[in-house]
């Protein structure tokens, strides 16, 4: 779960580290009023969306008056901002964060990650903050140091020392430092983070260390213990397809095809997405039902599912072990009886319970298209999508 | 053979109470797994499924000479039965436990790592379907009527794609040695390169079946081992070709976050190590049928 980065730098200085003066605003009248509180000559407006690259977009922006505040802020409010994190649709920006400016001479990165090779807590740093990790790696691989945390141990100073001289800190620094890094090691765990980015971190003029930027994502599978960073969770800036999805116990990603997805179980889901497209289709849709699906489950799925309205074909995959194949139709029949669907849907049941399953399909007296395997049923559901398209009418093929 | 588990096998299941775990604990059974008994907190002296239930593992391994653990446990209290049954003297764990914190999880390895590696407890999961070894024993949800006995070893991220490779297998006639799940979580207790060297060790694994997807670097390490060891053939299917970048494709794993994490650079990693990739999941059973036969 990604937070705001005006959230982000308010549990980061509860962990010691540093941050610049700033305030929230709603509106551009607040944002010029909360600049005259923090006080200074110098402001920066920044649109708070979840995505980096906000500085390119236009979501970032350098005022020296309350007018230009307020102009900057009227600009950004109620705009969707799109950056190369966002895709095109972009971010709706409903809040701006006013800080006041800082001059600074060095800029650092400094990221946290779960690292997969090692299983731990990776440190990565470098001296060439500003740039995108990924730039900074094509341009200057050799100003990267790494570091893994021991988790019995936690970051030791040493480790936070080396980093500090590997970056070239200067020496009356280095305490502030190794503050920082161990400050933001502490955020990470006790708060159960998956990432930790302060791009850049800055040595301001007067020899301050601080964090002018600051992302953090967290672990929704902890997040039954954090409650106070589950109330964090800003759902205008989520897809309202794949929230209201989460919420009915449904894993669902949007993509921008025409057939959409019914499946059970991550890998499986996946790969009907991929034999689709081997057909000659584009998937409409990732969504794993889970485990034990009820037949409600499934009816929901397909309202889901068919909210997407460039949906003109369905494809149900279900390989059940802990689900029920005759469950599963169920659903499938219930979902189609109470809101018959005007384009073709292809069904494949496997596993568990598979004969009844196949036998409620068919005294349902649906117009089902069946299939015994994953690429027939891919195949079934291009041709009919394909079909279906070029007629531009209700017929579909009985199963 | 097999590996991990066979027939003779006890087995205990930690949260043997709950409504999930008391199914599939009875299909485990059904199957013929030697389940000796199960562990809840509070609830020792008390009989499920017609075996007794202890207040800890050290308890039932004391008491019934248990070897391997399945972990039925939610997610908030996982981590401590794992690290309970590494404790606890137990030599192989299956946790099926889906939502454990990824931190949680670095703690249960670095815990592990507490014992020598002659007594360290072999974890797989959390968030797998289990292990099977077809005709012997079950430890785990998989449907065991579609495993056919046989000699390819299948390990997987994903339970239903294992289960759909499985299938494909018995519908050509060939059978399956051990099936294992290393789930689909970021921090997992092996991988696939852990799992390879106890196939490529066991003389009944003839071939190996290995299901990948998107997001982390363990195919890449696999492969790598695959190339300077790997004796037997081995097949690979990667799911995630059209999935994109940075999403998180229902397992908390599955996110292409790096360079060499998406399907395409997976495949050609593999390929490249001299691993016959199956180009769609419908054909896994025949290019492993072709790579046994040549």
């Amino acid at each position: 779960m990604d937070i705001h980065e005006y959230q982000a730098k308010e549990l980061l200085r509860g962990f010691g580290v540093g941050v610049p003066d700033g305030a929230l605003a709603y509106s551009p009248e607040q944002a010029a009023y909360r600049a005259r509180e923090l006080g200074g000559s110098r402001w920066i407006v920044k649109a708070q969306v979840h995505a980096g690259g906000r500085g390119k977009a236009g979501g970032v922006k350098l005022c020296g008056s309350d007018h230009e505040i307020a102009d900057a802020a009227a600009a950004m409010f109620g705009r969707r901002l799109v950056t190369h994190q966002t895709g095109p649709e972009g971010k709706g920006v409903y809040r701006v964060y006013v800080e006041a400016a800082v001059p600074f001479e060095r800029e650092i990165y400094l990221g946290f990650v779960l690292d997969r090779t090692t299983q731990r807590v990776m440190i990565v740093a470098s001296s060439q903050g500003g740039m995108e990790i990924e730039e900074i790696s094509a341009k200057s691989p050799e100003s990267i140091v790494r570091s893994t945390v021991e988790p019995a141990v936690g970051l030791r100073e040493f480790q936070a020392r080396e980093i500090a001289f590997a970056l070239g800190i200067p020496p009356g620094l280095t305490q502030q430092m190794v503050r920082t890094l161990q400050g933001c090691y502490r955020a990470f765990r006790d708060l159960d983070a998956t990432m930790v980015e302060i791009n850049p971190l800055v040595i301001t003029t007067d020899n301050r260390i601080l964090a002018l930027d600051a992302k953090m994502t967290f672990d929704t599978n902890a997040l039954f213990r954090h409650p106070q960073i589950a109330e964090l969770r800003d759902k205008s800036q989520e897809d309202p397809r794949e929230s209201s999805a989460a919420d009915r116990g449904l894993n669902y990603i949007g993509l921008s095809g025409n057939i959409g997805c019914i499946v059970n179980g991550a890998g499986l889901a996946m790969a009907t997405m991929d034999t689709i497209k081997m057909a000659g289709g584009e998937p409409a849709n990732f969504l794993d039902i889970g485990g034990g699906a009820t037949p409600e489950r499934v009816a929901k799925a397909f309202r889901l599912v068919t909210s997407d309205k460039n949906v003109q074909a369905i494809l149900v995959n279900i390989f059940a072990g802990i689900n029920r194949c005759d469950w599963v139709a169920d659903g499938v029949v219930q979902a189609l009886k109470a809101e018959p669907l005007d384009m073709p849907v292809v069904v494949r049941l496997a596993g568990t319970n598979v004969e009844e399953g196949l036998k409620i399909l068919a005294r349902s007296g649906l117009p089902i298209i069946r299939a015994t395997s994953l690429m027939e049923a891919a195949e079934r559901a291009v041709i009919a999508w394909k079909n279906d398209a070029a007629q531009n009418t209700k017929v579909r093929v009985a199963g | 053979m097999s590996i991990f588990i066979d027939g003779q096998t006890k087995v205990i299941v930690q949260g043997i109470t709950g409504r999930m775990a008391q199914f599939h604990t009875k299909e485990m059974i059904d199957y013929g797994t030697n389940v000796v008994g199960g562990v809840v907190p509070g609830k020792g002296g008390e009989t499920v499924l017609g075996v007794p239930v202890f207040d800890t593992v050290k308890q039932a391994v004391a008491a019934t000479g248990a070897e391997a653990s399945l972990v039925f446990v939610p997610p908030p209290f996982a981590a401590d039965s794992i690290m309970e049954a590494a404790d606890g003297g137990i030599r192989y764990c299956v946790c099926i436990t889906d939502g454990i914190p990824a931190q949680d999880m670095i703690q249960v390895k670095r815990y592990m790592m507490r014992y020598p590696k002659s007594r360290r407890m072999v974890l797989t999961g959390p968030n797998c379907a289990g292990t099977i070894s077809p005709g012997k024993a079950m430890l785990g949800i998989m449907p065991g009527h579609i495993y056919l006995k046989g000699n390819v070893g299948i390990v997987g991220r994903s339970g239903t794609l294992g289960y759909e490779t499985a299938q494909q297998l018995k519908d050509l006639g060939i059978g399956v040695s051990t099936s294992v799940g290393i789930g689909g979580d970021p921090i997992n207790g092996s991988s696939f390169r852990d799992i390879l060297e106890r196939f490529e060790a066991d003389p009944d694994t003839h071939a190996v079946c290995l299901i990948g997807e998107i997001g982390g670097p363990q195919e890449a390490e696999a492969a790598a081992w695959i190339q300077a060891h790997m004796t037997k053939p081995v097949v690979a299917y990667i799911a995630g070709l059209t999935a994109p970048k940075g999403r998180t494709m229902g397992h908390a794993g599955a996110i292409i976050s790096a360079f060499g994490e998406s399907a395409s650079e997976k495949v050609e990693i593999l390929s490249a190590a001299g691993v016959t990739v199956a180009e769609n999941p419908s054909v896994i059973g025949s290019t492993i049928k072709r790579a046994m036969a040549a």
